[in-house]
């Protein structure tokens, strides 16, 4: 069964390499589902693989960028990408992301900081995962009392409205984001960005976890074209970090080009699956995907405070992301392809 | 609304004002990361890319971020080819939140 590894040329580790399309596979699928790179999933499972965590880090880097890329083409198709507003939004998040690696490389110089970064991630997760939900249940409660009155809401009405207040700060310049359908402030993409490319440089992530709810419940963007605009950021800040890793040394390049063999097919999955789904569908799943983060980052925070249990607890945790990349990847699979198979049937039935 | 803003707030400035003490308080060395690739098991093409590995990272680094967009993009168009066979619109979408 030798056939079934290769040695990586960088790292000289014996790599399994039907693992890394499988795992490029789940990744893509989710990451062109939800708009994000998908750090948290793949990190963890490059080094079950047998990945030193530094590399992991640095392919994982890589691979996102290519994932991204292709999952914003198709995404672009759709209309989902806000070319203007991704752009508007690059310049924050550059230096958001910069002015974070640089705050993360100062506390590093004073002392470890996993632990705090790690609960602020925790703290960070809890947020959003009630934001989701809260919002979930809000238009819930909207559309009982609509009812009650005899009435339908609108299929873009939301929950959670907090973008039509931060829309009525008009501090120009004043731009229209057609794809977007939104009218703001520059201003408001822009301190976005930074205020998350910030939070991902801290975190030593990409952002794509951040950044897409943000743009949905800050910005005011329709959940697809939240997704595919935050695809695009995603592809363009992978390739610098790709670029920053590569140079430090910490990429190994063949692995991620097996990989998006598999993210290639994943990410097309994901992203036509979004055809099919609706805004709130997105976002529950989400909603739950976050609530996997959350459960993988408190069970590497317990580990050391129960060192007899330690092995048990991080193999739990391998196995909750496993398990929530299987699962929530295969759930979009199946919504995608019966999709597929409902818009084939009517097209059959109208030609017939 | 204000309230959300004033917890926001509040837990950003808390946390730059503990995180410097914070850190002090869990002192441990970062790990140190190999930069030599090791050429004595390799042979082909992956013996190539590593010595242009240890020959220039400033190249193979360009050399890097040109093929990852590139394989992408083919990926991505060959991947397309297959979808745009199965028969599904690929170009349109209905916007709803619900």
């Amino acid at each position: 069964m030798d056939w079934l590894y290769i040695l990586m040329p960088i790292s000289g580790v014996n790599i399994f390499w039907p693992g890394l399309i499988i795992l490029g596979l789940g990744v893509g699928i989710i990451g062109g589902f939800f708009g994000m790179g998908g750090a948290w999933m793949v990190t963890p499972g490059l080094n079950i693989l047998g990945f030193p965590m530094a590399f992991a880090v640095g392919t994982d880097m890589a691979h996102m960028a290519g994932k991204s890329l292709i999952s914003t083409l198709r995404h672009g198709k759709f209309g989902n990408v806000d070319y203007k507003l991704g752009l508007t939004m690059l310049v924050g998040t550059i230096v958001g992301v910069e002015l974070g690696a640089q705050m993360l490389m100062w506390l590093e110089r004073l002392g470890s900081v996993d632990k705090v970064v790690r609960w602020l991630y925790v703290v960070l997760l809890i947020l959003m995962a009630w934001m989701v939900f809260h919002d979930v249940a809000l238009r819930k409660k909207k559309e009982r009392e609509a009812a009650a009155r005899g009435e339908e809401l609108s299929k873009t009405a939301t929950g959670i409205d907090w973008a039509s207040k931060l829309h009525a700060i008009r501090i120009p310049p004043m731009v229209h984001y057609h794809n977007a359908g939104i009218y703001c402030s520059m201003w408001l993409p822009v301190v976005m960005s930074l205020a998350t490319g910030w939070l991902a440089g801290i975190l030593g992530i990409g952002g794509g976890l951040i950044r897409m709810p943000a743009l949905v419940y800050l910005v005011g963007c329709p959940t697809h074209v939240a997704v595919g605009t935050d695809l695009f950021e995603v592809a363009i800040s992978g390739l610098y970090g790709a670029a920053s890793f590569t140079f430090k040394g910490r990429v190994e390049l063949v692995a991620a080009l097996i990989m998006l063999v598999g993210a290639a097919v994943g990410a097309q999955i994901g992203a036509v699956a979004t055809k099919y789904i609706k805004g709130y569908g997105i976002r529950i799943a989400f909603g739950t995907a976050v609530l996997g983060c959350l459960a993988s980052v408190v069970l590497k925070l317990i580990q050391p405070m129960f060192p007899a249990y330690s092995s048990f607890i991080n193999g739990l945790a391998t196995v909750a992301v496993l398990g929530f990349v299987s699962g929530i990847s295969l759930y979009i699979a199946v919504r995608m392809v019966q999709g597929a198979k409902a818009e084939l049937a009517a097209k059959r039935a109208q030609q017939g | 609304m204000r309230k959300l803003w004033t917890c926001i707030t509040g837990f950003a400035l808390m946390f730059l004002l503990m995180a410097p003490s914070l850190a002090m308080a869990a002192k441990k060395a970062a790990a140190n990361v190999v930069i030599v690739a090791d050429t004595r098991r390799l042979d082909g093409i992956l013996l190539w890319w590593a010595q242009m590995y240890n020959d220039s990272h400033a190249y193979f680094t360009v050399l890097t971020i040109i093929i990852i967009p590139i394989t992408g993009c083919v990926f991505g168009m060959l991947a397309d080819l297959v979808m745009s066979h199965i028969g599904i619109d690929l170009k349109h979408r209905e916007l709803a939140e619900h």
